[in-house]
């Protein structure tokens, strides 16, 4: 179970949000909802451990996630608004690195498969410069399809997405959270899910 | 799930060596620079054996130290700008080793081509062969100093406007002591100084990081 308690960021002299509290368990899914500013991005990046909240913890499986840092890190996968795709690496290349980089390491047929999935079947070999933004984010997201990490973390993933894309995303989500995964997903669209419990917390600007 | 650093830190190599071979023209930029700067001397200079010989030694330093110095606040910055230093820095491995992969991999690219064409260079000033040898090995024990002390000033300067100058400001004092000790040809202590960098610089990197992104 993942666990925020009475949360605070503050970003210059703005509170962003404060005393937020809440827990995700196995097989649910959090969305955050909010104008832009008021913090999605923030919490997201609190809950993976990039950011610190300027009062409150974060704790998976009671334990602090500042203690549990490398434990944690292996249990989460982010997607951020910047996907980090690399133009220089073909998509295959990109996927193959960043799961290789989380000790993960994925055969070249698993990729093409995960790739294909994302709908780049045939795209494997051009490099990431040559392609578009929504194919760029769906490279990005080919890492969540052989993922069994037990917490997702997903901001604004579905931006530039069509709705084929926004579909598989969904299904993705689905599949997660009926393995009795987690999801925080940061979001203006509707997820759809047929799949799990749903909550829903909407940040104030 | 057991975390494997061996794996994890060769998927790292692989990517930094395969991202500066395809960005060939920032390795070769680097590499004609220091050719450039370093056949200028003769050049420009009385063809005196014995001055060529006496300055080889600080003038091959120097021109490794700029080389090494163009273009490194990218090191981090580009990660940064695309999002994938954050998705470096939440990979199972410490950071610190991050750091160290990203620094070794900038010495297996444009640290070894520095290396392997100095002794070539190193005949436009009439070096014995002996003297060539002393030289390559200062430059092997002293490229990794100055790039591991590059990745602080990069990280330091992570995410500042006109961070790269700010960065040759603070790293080139640090450079001093090498620079001192190399162009004398006093290798064993040019490792004396690397020993304590190769220690403390990923930390000091790897805490700036953390830093620049809080």
């Amino acid at each position: 179970m993942l666990t925020a308690t009475e949360l605070e960021c503050v970003r210059g002299n703005r509170t962003v949000f404060q005393e937020l509290s809440f827990s995700v368990r196995p097989g649910e899914c959090l969305q955050l909802t909010g104008p832009n500013g008021s913090g999605k991005t923030s919490l997201i990046r609190i809950l993976c451990g990039l950011m610190e909240p300027s009062h409150g913890t974060v704790s998976w499986k009671k334990l602090d996630i500042r203690h549990l840092a490398e434990d944690y890190r292996t249990c989460i996968t982010y997607l951020g608004h910047r996907h980090g795709i690399k133009e220089e690496l073909t998509p295959l290349e990109n996927l193959q690195i960043i799961c290789g980089l989380n000790g993960t390491e994925i055969s070249r047929n698993h990729a093409v498969r995960a790739l294909e999935y994302m709908g780049l079947a045939n795209r494997e070999t051009a490099f990431a410069r040559f392609l578009s933004e929504g194919q760029r984010r769906r490279i990005a997201l080919a890492r969540l399809v052989f993922n069994s990490s037990e917490i997702w973390l997903l901001d604004e993933v579905l931006t530039a997405l069509d709705r084929d894309g926004m579909e598989s995303v969904q299904a993705l989500i689905d599949g997660h959270l009926a393995r009795g995964g987690m999801a925080v997903v940061a979001t203006h669209h509707g997820l759809g899910l047929s799949q799990g419990r749903f909550q829903r917390i909407e940040l104030a600007a | 799930m057991k975390a494997n650093h061996a794996v994890m830190f060769r998927w790292l190599i692989r990517r930094e060596v395969l991202l500066a071979w395809r960005r060939k023209a920032d390795l070769f930029s680097a590499l004609a620079f220091y050719i450039i700067i370093v056949s200028l001397f003769p050049l420009s200079m009385d063809p005196d054996s014995r001055l060529l010989r006496s300055i080889a030694g600080g003038v091959l330093w120097v021109s490794a130290l700029l080389a090494t110095m163009l273009g490194f606040h990218r090191m981090f910055a580009n990660d940064f700008a695309d999002g994938s230093l954050d998705q470096l820095i939440l990979t199972p491995q410490p950071l610190v080793l991050t750091v160290i992969g990203k620094t070794a991999a900038q010495f297996l690219t444009i640290g070894i081509s520095l290396i392997l064409i100095s002794p070539l260079l190193g005949l436009q000033y009439g070096l014995t062969p002996n003297d060539t040898r002393q030289l390559a090995w200062s430059l092997l024990l002293g490229i990794p100093v100055l790039i591991l002390l590059n990745a602080v000033g990069a990280a330091l300067t992570l995410g500042v406007h006109g961070g790269g100058l700010i960065a040759a400001l603070i790293v080139l004092p640090l450079c001093v002591p090498s620079l001192v000790f190399g162009a004398g040809g006093n290798v064993s202590l040019v490792g004396a100084v690397l020993a304590p960098t190769l220690v403390f610089a990923p930390w000091a990197a790897a805490a700036a990081i953390r830093i620049s992104l809080g």
